[in-house]
C-alpha cells in the first residue's frame, strides 16, 4: 500500500539539505514506528520518494514523499505518530493513501507556487510593481538557462503560470516538471535583470507555498489534492 | 522558534550549516532561567567528529539529567566559519540556546588526541575566553579538560583551570554542588578551585610549580597552596551495568562519521599491549551486564531511528557474554533492517559465522591488527596474535567467500629490525599466498585484495614504553620507504596495496603525548602563527611549527627522540591511574627480553589496578 506524507519546512531546519532530509525522515518512519516496506536484496533500504527537492535557504509548506507500507491502521493514526517525532521546524501536515494507479510523487510534480520576499540589502525601485506586471505581460521572455548538459534558450513565460505582486513580496506559479523546473530565483533574477537592477548576495527569501500535479483535464490540484 | 546565532547570509555562505544550526533529534532544550547550571561540553573539532564521539554522549544525557543543569554542545567551527566569525566578531556559541559561551559556568573541553590543541585555543578565542588561566575573570566560564589525554595535562596546563582525571560519571554532581555552593556564598573562582582541588580526580595546574635539573628533566614538583594532593587519582566507575547511559542519543541531521547506535559493551582491555595507552588507563576490564546492553540498544534503536548498531571496545572478541547479545541483536535487528557492525572482533570460526550473518561477504573486508611483522616483535610489543592464527583465519575467511582483507602495522617500534620489516611483506605474502591455496581457479572471481597500512609509532605516558625514544621523521621515512620496496618485491605484490600515514604529524604528537609544562608557550605560538586543525593533514602547517618551537627556543627532540633514564620522573608522574610505575619498568624490561605478559584472565601481574577491586581483577580464575 503506498501513502502519501505532506510536510512542512520552516526556521533553523531551512539550513538542512535535500538528501538530509531524506534521512531524516528514514529515520523518522522508524522512530514513529511504520511498518514502512524494503526492497530486495543484501542491503535493504526503505521505499521511499521525495517529491520535488528543495534548495537549501528555502522554507515550505508544500512538501511531500511517498512511502509503501507493509501494513497501515489509519491516516489520522500516522499523522500522529509521525508528527511525534518530529522536530522544530518540519510538521507533517497530511497523511493520505493513493489510489492504485496513482503516479509516485517525484514523476507527478508538475509545478510549484513559491512567495518571494526581498532582503533588506535589495535597494527596490519605487515602481518595481508596476515593472512586475509588464515583465510578465511581455509575449515572450527569451532566456539562457543552464542545464546540466549546457546552456538552453527557452521562452520563459512559457513555464510561468502566473506571477503577480502580493503586498511587498511575489506569487509565483512556475513549472516544476522535472526535465523543466524552473527556479524562483532565475525568474527574479530575470526580471531584475531586465530592469537593470544589481543584485546583492542572497538578495529573496524564498518560500514554497504549494506543490501541485496536473490532473487527466490539465488541471493544476496539489499533490494531495 | 528558536533564533540562530549566525545571519542567514552568513549560513548561506559557509560549507554544511546544519553544522551550527543545532535543534536536532533529541538534542535538550531548557529554559535557561529555571537552570542553576550552564554547561558547555565542547569536542574541539569539527562536528562531525565531535558529534560521533561516544564519551560526550555520555555525559551530555548525564548532565542533562541533573534538572539544576543544561548542558549544551559547542564544536571547533570549520575554517570557512572561523574566518567570517573573526572577521565580524561573533561570539562562538553552543548548538542548543545559541548563546555565547561566554555567558556559560562551564566549558568543559575533552580531548581525545594531541593534534587538536591549538583546537582547544581556536575555541576559547572564538569564545572571547582569555587563553590562560591565569588571566581570566569572574565572568569567565571554568574551563575545565578531560578525556585521554589529560593522563599528561602538562603541555596545555596554562589554558585550563581544571583537569577532570577520569571517566567522567563520578564526580560531576559533587563538583556542580561545590560550584552552586561557592556560587552562593560570594565566592570567587580562586575559592572555587581551591575547593574542587579536594575532591578526587580534579587537578587544578595552577596551584602547582615545576623546578627542572639543568639537563632539562624535572626536579620536582612544588605545589604553591597548602594543603592540595601531591598526587592525583583517577576516577573509575566500578560498576559499568548500574550507571548512566544514554538512551535517546543526539541524532544528527548531516552525515557525521559515527552515523549510527554505538553499544559500549565493556571499559578496558584484559590484553595489555606495550604500547597501547587505553589499554593501561582504564584497568581493570569491566563489563556491561548483557541483559542491560539489550535494553539499552532496543530503546537507542527506537529513540534514534538509526539504521545500524556498532559494538564498541578495545576488544570486542574478549567480552565474555559476546554470544548472548550477538544471538539477541541478530534476531531483533533483521526484523527492522538494521546493519549489525563490529569493529575489533579477532577473526576465527566464531567471528566469521557472526559476520557472515550480518555483513555482504562480498563488499566487505576482514581486519587484522598484527601491528608488527615478525613474531619476535609482537613478542616485544605482547600482542598475543601468532602468524599462524592469521593465516588460519585468513584461510577461513577465504573459504567462506571474503577476498578483502586490511592488516595495520606499526612502524619505529621499539626494537624494530630490518628482519621485522620485512616480515611485514612477507606476512602479506603468505595472506596472498592463503588465498591461492584455498580457492580454486574456477570460483575466483578477481584477485585478492589485501591492504597494508603502518602508521608511526608514538610512545605515550603509562605505557611500558613511555621511556623508549621516538624515531625522528627521517627515520620513519626511511622504514615507510623500506617497507614499500620489500612488499614490491613480493612474489604476489600486485595482491598487495600499500599505504603509510605522514610522519610530521607523528613525531609532534610524540612531542606532546610526553611533553611537559614548556611546551604550552610553543603550542600558543603556533596557534598564534595560524596553527589549527592539526589533525587534517591539509591544514597541518609543519613550518610553522618547527618555527613555533624555535622561536620558544624548545627543542622538540628533547620530548621525542631521546630514550629516558629509568629514574627520570616524568611530567605526568603525579597522575595515579592505577596502574604503576613499578609495573610498567617491569613491563619494559620484558619487552627488551621479548618475554610475553599474559592477559588479566590467564594471570594477574599485579599492574595496581586491583585497588578499586573490581572487574577482572575480582574474576576468580582457573589454576
Ligand atoms: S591487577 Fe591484575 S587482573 Fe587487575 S588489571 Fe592489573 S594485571 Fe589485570
Amino acid at each position: 500500500m503506498k501513502v502519501r506524507v505532506k510536510f512542512s519546512k520552516y526556521g533553523p531546519v531551512k539550513f538542512v539539505g535535500h538528501l538530509d532530509i531524506m534521512h531524516y525522515f528514514q529515520k523518522a518512519v522508524r522512530r514513529a514506528g511504520i511498518d514502512i516496506a524494503y526492497s530486495e536484496g543484501f542491503s535493504p533500504h526503505q521505499i521511499m520518494s521525495f517529491a520535488s527537492p528543495l534548495s537549501v535557504g528555502h522554507t515550505s509548506e508544500g512538501e511531500y514523499f511517498d512511502m509503501e507500507v507493509r501494513s497501515f491502521t489509519d491516516e489520522e493514526d500516522m499523522l500522529k505518530k509521525l508528527g511525534q517525532v518530529m522536530v522544530e521546524g518540519i510538521d507533517v501536515l497530511q497523511v493520505r493513501i493513493l489510489d492504485k494507479g496513482e503516479g509516485n510523487a517525484m514523476a507527478s510534480v508538475a509545478a510549484a507556487a513559491y512567495l518571494v520576499a526581498f532582503s533588506d540589502k535589495l535597494s527596490l525601485p519605487a515602481n518595481w510593481d508596476k515593472e512586475l506586471i509588464s515583465f510578465y505581460q511581455q509575449t515572450h521572455i527569451e532566456v539562457v538557462k543552464k542545464t546540466k548538459k549546457g546552456q538552453k534558450e527557452i521562452d520563459l513565460k512559457e513555464s510561468i503560470y502566473q506571477l503577480e505582486v502580493r503586498g511587498d513580496t511575489v506569487y509565483m506559479l512556475v513549472d516544476a516538471g522535472s526535465g523543466s523546473n524552473i527556479k524562483p530565483e532565475f525568474v527574479m533574477e530575470t526580471f531584475f535583470g531586465q530592469l537593470g537592477v544589481m543584485l546583492p548576495e542572497y538578495p529573496f527569501r524564498i518560500h514554497r507555498i504549494e506543490t501541485y500535479k496536473r490532473r487527466e483535464d490539465g488541471q493544476l490540484v496539489p499533490l494531495i489534492a | 522558534m528558536r533564533k540562530l546565532a549566525l545571519s542567514d547570509e552568513i549560513l548561506m555562505k559557509v560549507e554544511k550549516p546544519a553544522r551550527y544550526i543545532g535543534g536536532e533529534v533529541n538534542a535538550v532544550m531548557k529554559q535557561k532561567e529555571q537552570v542553576q547550571v550552564r554547561f558547555a561540553m565542547c569536542f574541539p573539532d569539527v562536528y562531525e567528529i565531535g558529534m560521533s564521539h561516544l564519551g560526550i554522549q555520555i555525559l551530555y544525557d548525564m548532565l542533562n539529567q541533573f534538572e539544576d543543569v543544561w548542558c549544551e554542545r559547542v564544536y571547533s567551527p570549520w575554517v570557512d566559519l572561523d574566518q567570517v566569525m573573526r572577521k565580524e566578531n561573533i561570539p562562538l556559541f553552543a548548538l542548543e540556546s545559541q548563546d555565547p559561551i561566554k555567558e556559560f559556568d562551564f566549558l568543559g573541553i575533552t580531548i581525545q588526541y594531541e593534534m587538536c590543541y591549538t583546537n582547544i585555543l581556536q575555541v576559547l578565542d572564538l569564545s572571547r575566553i582569555p587563553l590562560l588561566s591565569k588571566e581570566r575573570g569572574e565572568d569567565d566560564p571554568i574551563v575545565i579538560g578531560g578525556g585521554p589525554c589529560t593522563y599528561n595535562p602538562e603541555p596545555i596546563s596554562d589554558f585550563f583551570d581544571l583537569f577532570y582525571i577520569g571517566e567522567g560519571e563520578t564526580r560531576y554532581r559533587s563538583l556542580l554542588d561545590l560550584y552552586k555552593e561557592c556560587k552562593a556564598q560570594g565566592l570567587g573562582r580562586k575559592e572555587f578551585l581551591k575547593k574542587a582541588a579536594d575532591i578526587p580526580g580534579m587537578y587544578v595546574p595552577s596551584f602547582y610549580d615545576v623546578a627542572y635539573h639543568a639537563d632539562g628533566t624535572i626536579k620536582q614538583r612544588i605545589p604553591l597552596e597548602e594543603g592540595i594532593p601531591e598526587t592525583i587519582a583517577k576516577e573509575l566507575v566500578e560498576d559499568v551495568t548500574d550507571t548512566y547511559y544514554p538512551h535517546k542519543p543526539v541524532v544528527p541531521f548531516i552525515k557525521v562519521t559515527q552515523d549510527r547506535v554505538v553499544l559500549e559493551i565493556q571499559r578496558g582491555c584484559i590484553r595489555g599491549c606495550r604500547f597501547c595507552q587505553a589499554g593501561q588507563l582504564y584497568r581493570p576490564v569491566r563489563e556491561r551486564d548483557a541483559k542491560m546492553l539489550k535494553s539499552c540498544a532496543v530503546e537507542m534503536l527506537k529513540n534514534t531511528g538509526h539504521e545500524e548498531i556498532s559494538l564498541s571496545s578495545l576488544s570486542s572478541s574478549d567480552y565474555s557474554q559476546l554470544p548472548e547479545l550477538l544471538d539477541f541483536l541478530i534476531e531483533n535487528c533483521g526484523r527492522d533492517k538494521v546493519n549489525i557492525s563490529l569493529p575489533s572482533l579477532r577473526i576465527d570460526a566464531f567471528s566469521l559465522d557472526v559476520m557472515n550473518k550480518v555483513q555482504d561477504v562480498k563488499k566487505s573486508s576482514l581486519t587484522f591488527a598484527p601491528e608488527a611483522g615478525s613474531q619476535r616483535l609482537r613478542n616485544v610489543i605482547n600482542k598475543g596474535l601468532t602468524e599462524e592464527v592469521i593465516l588460519e583465519g585468513a584461510r577461513l575467511a577465504f573459504e567462506g567467500g571474503w577476498k578483502r582483507v586490511k592488516l595495520y602495522f606499526m612502524l619505529g617500534l621499539p626494537m624494530e629490525t630490518k628482519e621485522d620489516i620485512e616480515g611485514i611483506g612477507d606476512l602479506c605474502n603468505k595472506i596472498a599466498a592463503v588465498f591461492y591455496e584455498t580457492v580454486p581457479k574456477e570460483k575466483r572471481t578477481g584477485r585478492v585484495q589485501i591492504v597494508a597500512s603502518t602508521s608511526f609509532f608514538v610512545p605515550k605516558p603509562f605505557t611500558p614504553f613511555q621511556w623508549a625514544p621516538q624515531c625522528t621523521k627521517e627515520e620513519f621515512l626511511d622504514k615507510a620507504y623500506f617497507t614499500r620496496t620489500n612488499i614490491s618485491s613480493q612474489l604476489n605484490q600486485k595482491s598487495i596495496k600499500y599505504n603509510w600515514h605522514e610522519a610530521d604529524i607523528s613525531v609532534l604528537e610524540g612531542v606532546f603525548a610526553r611533553g611537559d609544562r614548556r611546551l604550552n608557550q610553543v603550542i600558543l605560538k603556533a596557534y598564534e602563527m595560524g596553527c589549527m586543525y592539526d589533525a587534517w593533514s591539509e591544514y597541518y602547517k609543519n613550518d610553522l611549527w618547527l618555527s613555533a618551537f624555535e622561536q620558544c627556543g624548545v627543542d622538540p627532540a628533547f620530548y621525542s627522540a631521546r630514550e629516558r633514564g629509568e629514574d627520570e620522573i616524568f611530567p605526568w608522574d603525579f597522575l595515579d591511574c592505577g596502574v604503576t610505575k613499578e609495573f610498567l619498568l617491569r613491563e619494559w624490561h620484558h619487552a627488551k627480553e621479548e618475554a610475553v605478559t599474559p592477559n588479566c584472565r590467564k594471570q594477574c601481574n599485579h599492574c595496581g589496578a586491583a585497588r578499586f577491586k573490581t572487574g577482572v581483577c575480582m574474576e576468580k580464575r582457573e589454576r
